[in-house]
């Protein structure tokens, strides 16, 4: 177990900072762990949908309940979020400034919160059409699956505005930094959930 | 919506148990008269500041791992006493009701089963491990001590609202399984399903973290020289039960969640209408259950392990075919789940793969059985109790895992399934198993946590209470359920039945009698700890690091972090004549400081849970809110380590090594004499 085998590579911590890499290969590897654990939670879920596809119980199915212009225009919001995010995170590694690490994570919230709002339309605009969660076992499914999500992306908003404030107060630390090193991981893995969800929730069910 | 409702919820008048039955409200009583005494000596010995700043906001690792002992055995107490009035009952009741209804007979095998898996088993495994596996592995702590405390306030949490469950409303009927659609809101429209949905959702989440934090510590935490392959087998064990919990937990998460949204927001996962499916309920439990059950098992395997080898004076036999074997059990325990329903209908294909696949855990199973046998072989045995416990695990659990292969097997299965075969089983593999390997970490670890050695004599005479009590009270089942006695019976109209239920009850008494054994021991211990006191710190003539520290083990475990180049290090280190040495230069050590944010999350947690269990909606809004508030007041505190100044460690280990040098070295037939002070005579290679 070298120091160098412990080091992980995505990080800028300061040059040949030991101790702080050594604390964050832990803290990150941790994190990676828990992500892990997230994803079989998921798993779970997209499994019980699946088996739950076609259970629609005389009610509503995905045809009727789905807007596919909606959901696009929450796929493209999520992942450009993505990629705003990716770019909080180069200008956490080459920039001088906090401004511009925070100016990137406020577009990232403003892009969650276009993704919250429209999915929160969809939500009320399936109710309207009577595709409320007790009406079938494929609506609870559905309803279990995108708000499962959904609490994880309101839950990561709230990371984003303490983030912020922590930017902007206590400056880019090594605390901090970590912090935002795993937020991006947990923001790009509820990308990747939410492209499972649009193709075989949306886009199957529209299909 | 009346006033009642918004402050009370579904509390009411009818939710007190003297409302409706004299046996649960001496339960009732015993938890509350309980409390008080415990609150109240709490108080008038003034130890409320001690205990918050000493154990409760603690964030050392052995702390920890004493305070999840502590819980295991106030719920193992709790569950062994509802084992006996299920077994007095069904010993009186042959063609008549006995003494408890069958709603009360109900709940029994509900909370009996439900605390056994996930209040006595888990919190007692994830005690010793946290308590032990840092030491072995020569780590200050653990990856992240503030979540540990964190998991520990959950796990608390669970355990209040099992005992809240005894004191206001009833426990759900539906077995610890808690099979739909029988647990749903048409079928039990109590607070019953609720408590145990709750209760499980705070011990899972707690698991799971638990699971990451020991896996990440085991991974990145050991110290230099200490590879994979020269862990000591109960760190391994522990990694592969931490893998188990990160991958095992979540479909139990999930899965409790299902049924509380069809349960409070009429959802249809798993109702008998509009498209539920129960079969989903099922398959996920025991996606989750069966993993647990080696979650369960593998730290035993891991204690035994140790144990043997100790005892026997001989390192271990075929070290890397136990490491491999524990690997297999942790893989394979995903592939079998479904031979808990073999007759739910599947094909006979399905049944024969996981019947297959079933039978196939028994070879690395097997494996360790004749390891641990080999390892006695040709070794010096002395018949501590630990030991005790290990050669009673060795014959028992053989039996078990027998009876185990022939469960596996679809056909027969057909037979005995539900019936008290079955019971006798997982009896048969988790008392031997689970609770007498975690009985035996106590007796072990007791001398390196408190500095003193359990009184041996009322040790072993608990070990003979368990062994003839287990065998007495669960012997009987299997002739029970190859009778024909379904499980979970309140009353019985075949006369064949009723002999074999008064040995089951006449042993679940010697069990009790075990039971007290223990309690006088640790109360005969603590009276003669000066005699018994072990300063030195290695009273078993130990092989692994944490034998090295004094006992109590520093709340720094190592003041120089050691390096090590072989399996058994401490061992080594003895016979080259090189232990106990001066440092040649001692360092600052950093460790954290406490936090509140363990105790905070446990009661918030456990606050959240009764206010969802009552309906008590404001009360679940606060609690979450707290919960959030303080994770993030946690993200603002820079200050979170304190520093044990260099001079404080080597004042520390001077003095230390100075009681070394004065201590008289035992050797090993004097093990168990007041004279073991700790150091063990080694001869050199």
């Amino acid at each position: 177990m070298s120091a160098t085998g412990l080091r992980h590579p995505g990080l800028n911590l300061g040059p040949a900072h030991g101790d702080a890499h050594e604390a964050a290969e832990e803290i990150v590897f941790g994190f990676w762990v828990f992500l892990m654990s997230d994803l079989v939670l998921f798993s779970a879920i997209f499994a019980t949908f699946a088996t739950m596809v076609d259970a629609t119980a005389g009610g509503p199915d995905g045809h009727t309940l789905f807007d596919f212009k909606s959901a696009a225009i929450e796929t493209g919001a999520l992942l450009l979020s993505s990629f705003t995010f990716g770019m909080a995170s180069v200008s956490m590694k080459h920039g001088r400034e906090t401004r511009s690490v925070a100016l990137w994570l406020g577009v990232t919230l403003l892009l969650a919160f276009v993704f919250l709002g429209l999915e929160i339309n969809d939500f009320l605009s399936m109710l309207a059409k009577g595709g409320s969660p007790e009406r079938s076992g494929f609506l609870s499914a559905v309803w279990l699956l995108v708000a499962t999500h959904g609490t994880h992306v309101t839950f990561g908003c709230l990371w984003i505005v303490v983030m912020l404030i922590q930017v902007l107060k206590l400056g880019l630390t090594s605390d901090v930094k970590l912090r935002l090193l795993r937020l991006a991981l947990f923001w790009h893995f509820l990308d990747i959930v939410w492209v499972g969800i649009f193709s075989f929730v949306y886009l199957r069910g529209l299909a | 919506m009346s006033w009642w409702f918004l402050i009370f919820g579904k509390l009411s008048y009818g939710a007190f148990p003297f409302t409706y039955s004299i046996i649960a409200t001496m339960a009732a009583g015993m938890v509350v008269l309980g409390f008080i005494a415990t609150v109240g000596l709490i108080t008038v010995m003034g130890k409320w500041t001690y205990l918050w700043t000493e154990w409760f906001t603690s964030v050392d690792h052995k702390k920890i791992g004493i305070m999840y002992v502590i819980i295991a055995m106030v719920m193992l107490l709790r569950a062994v006493i509802e084992a006996n009035m299920m077994r007095l009952q069904q010993s009186m009741s042959y063609d008549s009701p006995g003494y408890l209804p069958p709603d009360h007979f109900s709940q029994l095998f509900t909370t009996h089963g439900t605390i056994m898996v996930f209040f006595m088993g888990m919190p007692f495994l994830i005690g010793i491990i946290n308590f032990a596996m840092p030491l072995q592995i020569g780590a200050r702590d653990v990856s992240f001590p503030v979540m540990n405390s964190v998991s520990l306030g959950m796990t608390f949490g669970g355990a209040a609202l099992m005992m809240a469950s005894l004191c206001l409303g009833k426990f759900s009927t539906g077995g610890w399984s808690g099979y739909p659609p029988y647990t749903e809101a048409t079928f039990q429209p109590g607070v019953g399903p609720d408590y145990w949905i709750w209760a499980l959702t705070l011990s899972g989440i707690s698991t799971t973290m638990t699971g990451i934090n020991f896996a990440v510590t085991i991974y990145k935490k050991r110290c230099p020289g200490m590879t994979l392959f020269r862990m000591p087998l109960f760190t391994w064990t522990a990694l592969c039960t931490s893998i188990l919990m990160i991958f095992a937990m979540p479909p139990l998460t999930v899965v409790t969640t299902m049924l509380a949204l069809d349960r409070y927001l009429g959802m249809h996962f798993f109702t008998n209408a509009a498209g539920g499916d129960m079969m989903n309920f099922v398959n996920l439990f025991w996606l989750f259950g069966h993993p647990e059950v080696y979650i369960l098992i593998l730290p035993a395997f891991g204690v035994y392990s140790e144990v043997v080898a100790n005892f026997s004076g001989k390192k271990l036999y075929g070290y890397k075919s136990l490491v491999l074997a524990t690997m297999c059990i942790a893989v394979l325990s995903f592939t079998v789940w479904l031979h808990h329903f073999f007759t739910m209908g599947q094909s006979g294909m399905v049944n024969a793969f996981y019947g297959v696949s079933t039978m196939l855990i028994g070879i690395p199973t097997g494996v360790k059985i004749f390891d641990w046998i080999l390892t006695m072989f040709q070794g010096r045995v002395r018949l501590q109790t630990p030991m005790l416990y290990a050669i009673a695990f060795i014959v028992l659990f053989t039996i078990g895992g027998t009876s185990g292969i022939i469960l596996a097997n679809p056909g027969i299965d057909y037979q005995v399934h539900n019936s008290l075969f079955l019971v006798a089983h997982f009896h048969n593999v988790l008392i031997p198993g689970t609770l007498f390997g975690m009985l035996a970490a106590y007796h072990y670890w007791f001398p390196k946590a408190f500095g003193f050695r359990l009184d041996e004599r009322w040790g072993r005479l608990a070990v003979a209470c368990w062994t003839v009590g287990f065998m007495m009270a669960f012997f009987p089942l299997y002739a029970l359920g190859l009778l024909g006695m379904p499980r979970r019976e309140v009353e019985y109209f075949n006369p064949a039945y009723q002999p074999w239920t008064i040995i089951a009850e006449l042993g679940a008494l010697v069990i009790m009698a075990g039971i007290g054994c223990l309690f006088i021991q640790i109360v005969v211990s603590i009276r003669r700890r000066a005699q018994n006191s072990v300063p030195v710190g290695d009273p078993w003539n130990g092989r692994t690091l944490e034998w090295s520290v004094r006992a109590p083990a520093p709340e720094y475990n190592f003041a120089v972090i050691p390096t090590v180049d072989s399996v058994d290090a401490w061992h080594a280190r003895k016979e080259r004549g090189e232990a106990y040495r001066v440092e040649p230069q001692y360092f600052d050590i950093l460790l954290p400081k406490n936090s509140a944010l363990g105790p905070v999350i446990g009661v918030g947690g456990a606050a959240a849970a009764f206010g969802l269990v009552w309906h008590i909606w404001w009360l679940v809004i606060v609690a979450m809110l707290v919960i959030i508030g303080a994770v993030i007041a946690r993200g603002f505190v820079t200050d979170s380590e304190r520093v044990i100044p260099a001079e404080e460690v080597r004042r520390q280990e001077v003095a230390w090594l100075g009681t070394v040098r004065r201590t008289p070295p035992v050797p090993r037939d004097k093990e168990t004499a007041e004279s073991n002070e700790g150091l063990a005579e080694v001869q050199a290679a």
